[in-house]
């Protein structure tokens, strides 16, 4: 990846509602320039989506968020790529990532209810032929995603003037 | 009886004064009249401190400050720039560059004494200057010249009662930055006339375009500089109050006399979490790759408004010409902020020459910076 792709990506990262004219500007290219760059990106698969990070506590939308430490027997052929890409397919799987450590894949899974969470691990996961074992753990507050702290900091203790 | 001394009722009190009081009265105010960072101090930097209290150093440091701070900004001024001060009496840390900068001209000036100095520049250099007892001779920059200031017009300055010269950049209001040509010519003139150099490099490590030169690392000015410079800006620590002048032992020394029966020291937390913030390069690039961003954002739409707008190096202040719209900067301010809710200061406060800019800062988020542009540019549609 080239520098000004790098310098794209970093303003991006920031803040995904710029638009291309805006970014041209910070990133001192042309904006013809820059929405080639973000479509080549966007086509490689590189950006793979804007999303807003939402607080959902703040917001009142009552969900319950889990992450499921599953230890799997991997697979002679495919190891642990296939067990975690049929978990992956799955809508309630926010996110499945294979780690080091006591257990081999956390799973980040989003219900309504606790109920909701739990029989899909009993029933979805579980059951699968690779899966040893499972342990649910429940969220119970959430203080920072995505680099993002929930309670922001005191803002507007500056003076409004100073030299 | 009068009250108040004469050296302290001839300067006039501070222009932005007005400014503040209407801003505090009003809601939904976007003020782009702030010269500190938006961030807060990075958290690292922060927790050191808390772990200094809570291990209970909150006692008076030595008066020259830490050991460990001094040795620690030796090495990143050898580092940085190769030149050695001796943490041992050539490092003295200071309660911000504020004082450290009193302190310079107190411990070189006699009665009568001229200091050149380069304006538009910070507000603080004329009244120190005169508060010391010096004379300061101003010598004005322009656009035409990118606010720099050059070794010729300094020459033409000098008489023999020529002490010094005061060097600011990366600068406060212009954003201009020096290069190191520049400055090697400037050097010239002062080992020709034997002056001392203060330099305020407050804002070196915001430097966007080319690469910062410190004073000190010219030829033959290691001896004839004091190097001032602190934490507040690259590190987000403006309110911790923590600077350091660096220069030959004998002024340092001298500096460090007035020091220790006004200021005894500067405050130890602060010091603490000095030591740590020289550990934390890191934060600083990724606030200045920010600044660096928003700068090219709100040149850009600045001259969008159709205001001229010099592109500076350094810092993170823009200084827009506001001489078409017919108002004076003090006016244009004024109406602005009463009419759009938007600070900004006259760039008049920072020196006559200053007349007919305004300084914008933008140590402000992307979102306040666009929305301040777009006030802006309502204002200047009722024009």
């Amino acid at each position: 990846m080239d520098s000004k792709e790098k310098e794209i990506i970093g303003i991006l990262e920031e803040n995904a509602r710029l638009s291309d004219k805006e970014i041209a500007r910070m990133a001192e290219m042309a904006e013809e320039e820059v929405k080639g760059i973000i479509s080549k990106l966007e086509s490689k698969g590189i950006i793979i989506k804007y999303k807003a990070v939402i607080n959902h506590e703040k917001a009142g939308i009552d969900t319950v968020q889990a992450l499921i430490d599953i230890k799997i027997s991997p697979e002679r052929s495919t190891g642990y790529d296939s067990v975690a890409v049929r978990i992956s397919k799955y809508p309630e799987v926010q996110s499945v990532r294979l780690v080091s450590g006591e257990y081999d894949l956390s799973v980040l899974v989003l219900g309504k209810t606790m109920h909701e969470v739990a029989y899909f691990v009993a029933e979805k996961i579980a059951p699968l032929e690779q899966v040893r074992n499972t342990v649910t753990n429940f969220l119970l507050k959430s203080y920072k995603e995505y680099g993002e702290i929930y309670e922001a900091e005191a803002k507007g203790k500056r003076l409004a003037v100073s030299l | 009886m009068t009250v108040i001394a004469d050296r302290v009722s001839q300067i006039e009190g501070s222009g932005i004064r007005k400014f503040f009081d209407i801003a505090q009265r009003m809601e939904g105010v976007i003020s782009l009249g702030v010269g500190e960072p938006d961030f807060v101090t990075p958290w690292s930097i922060r927790e050191a401190c808390i772990f200094s209290l809570e291990k209970g150093y909150t006692s008076y440091t030595s008066n020259w400050g830490l050991l460990d701070l001094r040795e620690a900004i030796s090495d990143k001024i050898y580092e940085e720039s190769g030149v050695f001060y001796d943490p041992e009496g050539g490092i003295l840390i200071t309660t911000g560059v504020s004082e450290a900068f009193d302190l310079a001209l107190r411990a070189i000036i006699n009665p009568g004494d001229e200091v050149i100095l380069h304006e538009p520049c910070y507000v603080s250099y004329k009244p120190c200057t005169v508060f010391a007892g010096g004379t300061p001779v101003c010598v004005a920059t322009g656009v035409e010249d990118k606010f720099e200031l050059r070794a010729e017009e300094v020459a033409e300055k000098i008489s023999d009662k020529t002490k010094a010269i005061i060097l600011s950049y990366p600068n406060n209001p212009t954003g201009a930055a020096l290069s190191k040509k520049d400055l090697e010519e400037i050097a010239d003139v002062a080992t020709e006339h034997d002056l001392i150099v203060i330099s305020d490099e407050i804002y070196d490590k915001l430097t966007y375009e080319g690469e910062h030169t410190c004073f000190s690392s010219l030829n033959g000015m290691e001896e004839r500089t004091i190097l001032l410079n602190g934490f507040s800006k690259a590190y987000a620590m403006t309110g911790w109050r923590i600077g350091y002048a660096a220069g030959n032992k004998e002024i340092i020394e001298a500096m460090m006399k007035i020091h220790q029966y006004i200021m005894l020291c500067a405050p130890i937390t602060g010091q603490m979490a000095a030591i740590e913030a020289l550990r934390c390069d890191d934060e600083t690039d990724r606030m200045v790759s920010e600044y660096n961003r928003r700068r090219r954002l709100m040149v850009a739409g600045l001259r969008e408004l159709g205001l001229s707008c010099f592109e500076p190096k350094g810092a993170f202040y823009t200084f827009p010409s506001i001489e078409d719209t017919g108002l004076t900067s003090e006016e244009f301010a004024e109406r602005l902020l009463r009419e759009e809710k938007v600070v900004v200061i006259p760039g008049s406060v920072c020196g006559d020459c200053g007349e007919g800019y305004i300084r914008c800062s933008y140590a402000v988020s992307q979102y306040e910076l666009k929305d301040a542009l777009e006030r802006m540019g309502r204002f200047l549609d009722t024009l």
